[in-house]
């Protein structure tokens, strides 16, 4: 082996390493960080040896992407707001399987093109750049529709029409008959009509930019937690595939890390849903007819409405209390007043907690980024697991624009859409207070027992004017 | 020919097996910052649109590669970038 490859090899092997290392040390908060160096550096080293390694002719093409590549990824992430997170690794995923899809694209021009010094494809050769071209796609149009969806370019509600999973099932079976004819006939290829193959590779890329858009777009808001996790899983195993397209190892490795981390993700939000992934991406969930009527038209005047200070009486003279943030927290952009008020109630000596629940945002992990944010320590969040045992001795349990993470028929109403899911039990405190901007029911349309409860109080307004309300009131108590 | 493609497969496959172990010891807390960072990482494919960008081989493949190379670095600076800046705000209590 001549020492320029050697030497590259060696360089793409300490990449590697370094990923993996870095995604070590992402287990404990306080190594996170160096981390997330680690592996940066590790990138760094891979872009390096391939530049010494590589065969490169033409430098120009590859300074100007890399400075324009670094200087639009460098300003959105500095300029980006922190609650603007979910779609922004959305974003990102989305033009890191674009360029896999293109580096598979481009290889299989150079056979086309006649470029790559023979005609004939080789089978694994020509499967591993399908599956990349599929998969990077799907996974570039797919993300592009979740950014959307989060940013609110695109609606947040399910997406349906007549025939969609037969018309999906069909384009996905056109998809596959194409590839399989392609790698059929790749030995043969000059001999078809010149630009058969061509045509139906092309065919293929917009099939397969179609087929992402149109798995997305059903996918109510509740749900992107889960599609999120499964694309970044893909833009992982689109790395892959480009790594079997040009044999490079470091491609394989980094690609299986990434799409092993999104799998673990994805399968982590799923049982938190209590929902298998076929029932998110292809099921029924969400839809309008018959979920929610019940027969009974529930009005304010079902409720135990309250105003703010008679919270923040409850809450400052309380020895437990419990927060459980939602998505709605992060739309109020509340989580500064929230944190502020939790600070006020641990100076009158209140135990403050948050309960964190899996799939409460909109991508895994959102609430703890959010309330990070705000400063809050993240020795103050709980699970589950560690919240509910106890919380018949919570004194308060605060809602904040959660909905169906509180939701009691989850426990108790086997018919109900959301049976089987964990969720916190507030229900079970002493006393529940739930901010909500309405009574208008939550992104599955599901109608929450918990409003309507003895225990509940409600507190009608936008989070942070009531928060902001609540901790006046506590000052001057 | 065969003999490599088996190889490829073996690394994938052990690769994927590493991901796990290591992948399941990240807290619920930094769910987020694993996927951004992840997603950074897969940014990986810079590497072989580096190689296209630079083959000098026509302008298709001029063009291919450098729409892929920009792609991929926005993917990898950009992951980086806001993944650090996550994490820079977990901080521990530090009062008591």
């Amino acid at each position: 082996m001549e020492t320029n490859v050697l030497i590259t090899q060696i360089a793409y092997l300490l990449s590697a390493v370094l990923f993996i290392l870095g995604l070590k040390r992402l287990s404990h908060p306080d190594t996170a960080r160096r981390g997330n160096q680690l592996a940066a550096f590790g990138m760094l080293l891979a872009i390096v040896a391939t530049l010494y390694g590589e065969h490169i002719l033409t430098w120009q093409w590859i300074v100007s992407g890399v400075i324009i590549g670094s200087v639009l990824g460098g300003l959105m992430a500095r300029l980006v707001k922190m609650t603007a997170m979910p779609q922004m690794v959305g974003l990102f995923n989305g033009f890191g399987g674009l360029a896999s899809g293109l580096v598979a694209a481009a290889e299989y021009f150079r056979y086309t093109q006649g470029v790559a010094g023979t005609n004939v494809i080789p089978l694994d050769q020509s499967i591993s750049i399908m599956a990349g071209t599929l998969i990077g796609a799907v996974t570039f149009s797919g993300s592009m529709i979740a950014f959307g969806k989060l940013q609110g370019i695109v609606t947040e509600k399910s997406v349906r029409y007549p025939l969609q999973k037969p018309i999906n099932a069909l384009i996905f079976a056109g998809i596959l008959a194409i590839i399989v004819y392609l790698v059929a006939q790749t030995p043969a290829l000059l001999d078809l009509a010149a630009d058969t193959p061509l045509v139906l590779y092309l065919v293929l890329w917009a099939a397969a930019l179609v087929l992402g858009i149109l798995l997305v777009i059903p996918i109510g808001g509740a749900d992107m937690p889960v599609v999120i996790s499964l694309l970044n899983s893909y833009s992982g195993l689109a790395a892959s595939a480009a790594g079997f397209v040009l044999q490079n190892n470091a491609l394989i490795i980094s690609g299986a890390l990434v799409g092993a981390s999104g799998l673990i993700l994805t399968r982590i939000m799923c049982k938190a849903m209590n929902r298998s992934l076929t029932n998110v991406i292809f099921g029924t969930f969400g839809q309008p007819a018959g979920a929610v009527a019940t027969g009974e038209q529930r009005t304010m005047a079902d409720v135990n409405a309250v105003q703010a200070d008679d919270v923040a009486m409850l809450m400052a003279y309380a020895k437990q209390v419990v927060i459980v943030p939602g998505y709605g927290l992060a739309v109020a952009q509340a989580q500064h007043k929230l944190a502020e008020l939790c600070d006020q109630l641990e100076k009158r000596g209140v135990t403050v907690k948050y309960a964190i629940h899996p799939v409460a945002g909109r991508m895994p992990g959102h609430m703890n980024v959010l309330l990070a944010e705000a400063n809050v320590p993240y020795t103050k969040l709980y699970e589950i697991e560690d919240i509910n045992p106890d919380i018949a001795n919570v004194d308060v349990a605060l809602v904040v624009g959660a909905n169906d993470v509180v939701n009691p028929a989850a426990r108790d109403e086997p018919g109900s859409d959301l049976y089987g899911m964990p969720i916190i039990e507030v229900d079970r405190a002493k006393h529940c207070v739930v901010m909500k901007r309405s009574l208008n029911p939550g992104f599955a349309g599901i109608d929450n027992e918990l409003f309507y409860l003895r225990n509940t109080m409600m507190l009608f307004g936008d989070a942070g004017d009531s928060i902001g309300r609540i901790l006046e009131e506590v000052k001057q108590l | 020919m065969s003999g490599t493609i088996l190889v490829s497969v073996y690394v994938f496959v052990l690769a994927m097996f590493t991901g796990f172990e290591v992948i399941t010891k990240v807290p619920p807390t930094l769910h987020t910052p694993l996927m951004s960072g992840s997603n950074a990482i897969s940014g990986i494919s810079i590497v072989g649109a580096l190689v296209i960008a630079g083959l000098g081989e026509g302008t298709l493949f001029d063009i291919i590669g450098l729409i892929a190379v920009i792609s991929a670095m926005i993917n990898v600076v950009g992951g980086f970038m806001v993944t650090d800046r996550m994490l820079q705000m977990f901080r521990r209590d530090t009062s008591s």
